[in-house]
This record gives structure tokens, C-alpha cells and sequence, in this order.
């Protein structure tokens, strides 16, 4: 199958700091595909120079059978883009800001609104159809940038950070939206921060850090090759003295980051029988998840820049 | 892709949309948007023309009011075609982001750049013609050859609109604009034969007003309302069009500098 998104050698040079350095990826049809990274990873980049809005330093680039930046608005015609920041028209309306949207890829007024109903429906503002933006809460402006991406019926819709400031109801709402897109035939490509996201959405995952990629594969590929099947969580008074006493036999491996020791083990039994013995120490038991893959391998320290 | 900025302009059909977006939002907001562009052109016409008009006479053989509303239309041009390309281009540029919106669309920034000029000329069009119809209305006109004013407006607005965009190109905030009125918009609108024929000022600060386009307007614009004969045509619109052709240029430089980072 012909990928939908081929990238090669990709590389981003401001001034003298490499943001995206050497990034090569293929997005297959059909499938949601997610970027995954710290801040300052050069997610954000690499999608920007993806869909044309920055021009690489180096790299090849194929979207939906176009070279990009060269064919960037034929390549736009057939491509959905969902910002991080909401860039709604607040001078317009809800159906005023799909029909002047609409405008933007010359389709045609009678077009447009025989499309308004279902894009209505799909972002589930039919009864908000001639609301002000201001008048909406922030789930139902999400929803209603994510209609605008497909107000052309694209092929590939790219997400940044899709539900970063949404409530938990909003997210659930937006995840069922993207699960139908991706029903529908669609392809996709978000970025995010949350990896329970990424885990339940992506089909494959990209993880980056300092302009790298680091790993490509599914989420259950990424969880069975890189980390031990389960997690306990150990904090309370002494766990540093309990984890070279106790846990280092047992756990695959450990880290201690603040207050709280993660145990990383096949089998959680010896440790969790160690931690009866121990009652002064609290923990919590759990399955490994994507996020343990990404801090172990994108580290645990704070990224502020 | 630095190269890629000094690209020549080429727009395509689908600045077009950028255009009927200004247009949509204009036609909301319409109202208090007249009363601003077109209720302050109107009140210097009065006090101005008829109060000072009073003391000063005759001016160049006509009444000052008369030599008056002519400087009025291309200044109304003007003021309209640079706030629009300043502060409202600016909000749709950076805390609207109306153009990043756009450029997820299949438009490029050369679009975006025309449409929004296109739409400065329009608007100026539309405020021009309001203070020439109420100088009809003063009988302030000489004949039907005032309407060649109208395509003039349209170009007026194009040319200021494009120069106020390289401003708004550069700038890093609202307040920056007030250096372009107070060193390009103000000293010009004194200074282009709006108030005053320039025949009484020294003869440098003549050779100087040659180079400003407002100057230009005024001197194809107010013969026709006046119905005199028209001098040097073919200069005066060579002047407006090469401002109006290279600030379209230099904007998008500049902004595809800005943007395309």
C-alpha cells in the first residue's frame, strides 16, 4: 500500500540548534497514526513542515501523493487540519464560520449546504447552528474546528493536541468523533501529551525527543518491547531503604523520582508480598501503559521550554 | 527557502475569498464601521470647508469648500485603507488568527496578502463614495465626470493599503502603528494639497510632495470633481501604481518572512 504521508531525512535547522534533526516516517491509509514527544521535541515542527506551513531545511517530503512545500495548496484541496489554538471566526456565526471556510476551497454555495447538515451532526451542534463562538463552551469549539477540517471530505485530517484543555466529558465526546472519522476511512494524524489518548486512539505511535524519532510501532508493540509488563508504585516513610533492601531482587528494574519508587517487574507477586511485610509504605499496583514507555525513554525530568 | 520570500506576488482566483470573508464580516459590523470612516470626513468637510472656507475665500478660483472636498475624498481613502490594513489585518494576522485559518485552507500567503488589499481598496471605495455623494448632494460637484473618482478610490485604497501592510508586517504590537501616522499618514495628509494648494510652500517641500502618492490622488482627483481639465494623468497614476505594486511586494516579503519561519 502506497503510504499517505512519506517523510525522508527531514530536518529543521533554526540558526544554529537542529529542532527536527533526521526524522523519517510513513503514514499508512486508514490509519491513526500519532506523534508522540516532551515539549521542545519537534513534534510541532515536523507537522508543520508535514503540512507545509514551514519550510524544512533538509528532506524530502510526499503528503497524499503531493511533494510538499512545492504542491502545498493542491495537497491543502484534500487535507483536514485541526489547530492547537481554536482560530474560529468570532465575527461569524456557527454555520457562518463552515460557509466562509467552505469559501476558502471554492466549493460552491449549493454544496455547501448539502454537506452543513451532516457536518453539523458530526460535531453535534445542530442546535447551536447559528450560535456566536463566544456563546460556545470549549468542547463544542473543538468539535466545531474539527467539522471545519471537513467541511472538503479530506482524505487525512491532521489533529494538533485535540483535546489539551478539555474537560473529561468534552475528551470522551471528541475521541468517539475521531473514533467514526477513522470508521468513515479516514486517516489520521494527532499529536498529543496525553498517552491514555494515544493508546486508545493510535493504531501506531511515534515517540520523539530532541528532534528525534525514537521508536515507531503500536502501542502494545512499544508496551511488550520496551517495558515489564507491570508497575508498583511504592511511596511513604523509608521507601528509599525498602527499595535497596527489598525491591532490587525482585523488580526488573527501579527509579525513584521524587517521593514515589516505580518498580518495574514481570510479576508484581514478590514485591506486592514485600510491601505486606512493610505497612508504613503505600502503593498502587498497576499495568504497564504507554506513558511508562514514553517516560523511560524520553527520561523524567521536567521539560519547561 | 529564504530565496522562496523574494518570490514575485502570484496570487490566484482564491484571494477572492479572502476578499468576500472581509466582506461578510463588513457587512455585521457595518454600521458603527460607517459612522467611524465616514462620519469624520464628513465633519471636516463642514467645519473646515464651510467655517474656515468663511475666512479664506477663494482658493486656486473656487470656494474652499469646493477645493476642499476633493482633498477629503482621497484622505477618506486613505484613512480607511490604512486602518484596515493596520489594525484589523494585524488582529486577523496574529491574535485571530484568521490567516493561519486561511493557510490551512488551500490558500497561499500571496493570496491572503492580495485579498486583504483588494479588500482595503474595496472599503476605501465604499467610504470615498459616501463623502463624494454628500458632496454632490452640497453641490460641491461640478459634473458627471466625478464618477472616474470611484475607480481612483478603489486605487487609492490599494496603494495605502498595501504600504500600511508592510508596517503591520513589521510590527510587534498596536502601538507600533502610531509611528507610521505620526511619520507617514500625518505629515502626508498636510502636506499633499488636502488643505492647501501647494503653489505657496518653498519650493523643496514642493519637490518633496512629489513624492507622496496622497499628493498624486488629490491632483487626478480634483479636477474631476471640479470639472477642470486633467494634467499629467499618465504620471499621476504611474506614481500610485508603482507605490501600490511595490508595497504589495515588499509586504509579502515581509510577512512570508514572518510566517513561513
Amino acid at each position: 500500500m502506497h503510504p499517505i504521508v512519506s517523510v525522508r531525512g527531514l530536518r529543521k535547522v533554526y540558526g544554529e540548534r537542529a529542532v527536527v534533526d533526521g526524522v523519517d516516517l510513513q503514514v499508512r491509509p486508514g490509519e491513526c497514526f500519532g506523534l508522540l514527544g516532551p515539549n521542545g521535541a519537534g513534534k510541532t515542527t515536523t507537522l508543520r513542515m508535514m503540512l507545509g506551513l514551514t519550510p524544512p531545511t533538509a528532506g524530502e517530503l510526499e503528503v497524499l501523493g503531493f511533494a510538499v512545500p512545492a504542491q502545498v495548496q493542491k495537497m491543502h484541496e484534500r487535507l483536514g487540519i485541526v489547530p492547537q489554538a481554536d482560530n474560529l471566526d468570532p465575527d461569524f456565526t456557527v454555520t457562518e464560520n463552515l460557509r466562509v471556510y467552505a469559501g476558502y476551497f471554492g466549493i460552491k454555495k449549493r454544496e455547501f449546504l448539502q454537506r452543513l447538515p451532516a457536518l453539523l451532526e458530526f460535531a453535534q451542534l445542530e442546535h447551536k447552528a447559528d450560535a456566536t463562538i463566544s456563546s460556545l463552551s470549549g468542547g463544542m469549539k473543538r468539535r466545531l474546528t474539527i467539522a471545519r477540517a471537513l467541511v472538503n471530505a479530506p482524505d487525512l485530517v491532521v489533529l494538533d493536541e485535540p483535546t489539551t484543555g478539555l474537560d473529561p466529558q468534552a475528551r470522551q465526546l471528541i475521541w468517539r468523533r475521531l473514533r467514526l472519522l477513522l470508521a468513515r476511512g479516514r486517516t489520521l494524524i494527532l499529536t498529543t501529551h496525553y498517552m491514555e489518548e494515544a493508546e486508545r486512539l493510535c493504531d501506531r505511535v511515534a515517540i520523539m525527543d530532541v528532534g528525534r524519532i525514537l521508536v515507531v510501532g503500536s502501542p502494545a508493540e512499544l508496551m511488550r518491547d520496551h517495558i515489564e509488563r507491570e508497575v508498583v508504585e511504592v511511596y511513604g516513610p523509608g521507601v528509599e531503604d525498602w527499595g535497596r533492601a527489598h525491591a532490587a531482587g525482585k523488580a526488573a528494574r527501579t527509579e525513584l523520582v521524587g517521593e514515589t519508587l516505580f518498580c518495574y517487574a514481570e510479576d508484581e507477586a514478590p514485591l506486592v508480598a514485600s510491601l505486606r511485610e512493610h505497612p508504613q509504605l503505600r502503593f498502587l499496583h498497576r499495568r504497564a501503559n504507554l506513558e511508562d514507555v514514553f517516560l523511560k525513554l524520553t527520561g523524567k525530568e521536567l521539560r519547561d521550554d | 527557502m529564504t530565496s522562496g520570500c523574494w518570490q514575485w506576488p502570484r496570487p490566484s482566483q482564491r484571494a477572492l475569498a479572502v476578499w468576500r470573508r472581509n466582506v461578510l464580516v463588513w457587512r455585521k459590523l457595518m454600521a458603527p464601521s460607517l459612522v467611524g470612516n465616514f462620519g469624520e470626513p464628513l465633519l471636516y468637510l463642514l467645519a473646515l470647508g464651510y467655517g474656515l472656507g468663511g475666512f479664506v475665500g477663494q482658493v486656486d478660483g473656487m470656494d474652499y469648500v469646493v477645493f476642499l472636498a476633493a482633498g477629503i475624498v482621497c484622505t477618506s481613502a486613505m484613512n480607511t485603507a490604512s486602518y484596515e490594513c493596520l489594525y484589523s489585518a494585524y488582529t486577523r494576522m496574529t491574535v485571530q488568527e484568521t490567516w493561519a485559518a486561511m493557510l490551512s485552507a488551500p490558500l497561499s500567503l500571496d493570496d491572503i496578502v492580495c485579498g486583504e488589499i483588494l479588500w482595503a481598496g474595496t472599503k476605501a471605495l465604499i467610504n470615498s463614495s459616501a463623502v463624494l455623494l454628500v458632496a454632490t448632494a452640497l453641490g460641491l460637484v461640478a459634473d458627471w465626470q466625478a464618477l472616474w473618482v470611484l475607480p481612483l478610490a478603489l486605487l487609492l485604497g490599494c496603494c495605502f493599503g498595501a504600504m500600511a501592510l508592510v508596517v503591520t508586517a513589521m510590527s510587534p504590537g498596536y502601538d507600533f502603528f502610531l509611528y507610521y501616522f505620526t511619520l507617514v499618514v500625518t505629515p502626508m495628509f498636510l502636506l499633499s494639497g488636502v488643505f492647501f494648494p501647494l503653489t505657496g510652500v518653498p519650493d523643496w517641500v514642493q519637490m518633496g510632495a512629489q513624492l507622496l502618492p496622497l499628493a498624486h490622488g488629490v491632483e487626478l482627483v480634483r479636477p474631476l470633481m471640479t470639472g477642470q481639465v486633467l494634467d499629467g494623468a499618465l504620471l499621476h497614476l504611474s506614481v500610485l501604481f508603482g507605490y501600490m505594486v511595490l508595497a504589495s511586494w515588499v509586504s509579502l516579503i515581509l510577512v512570508r518572512r514572518r510566517l513561513l519561519r
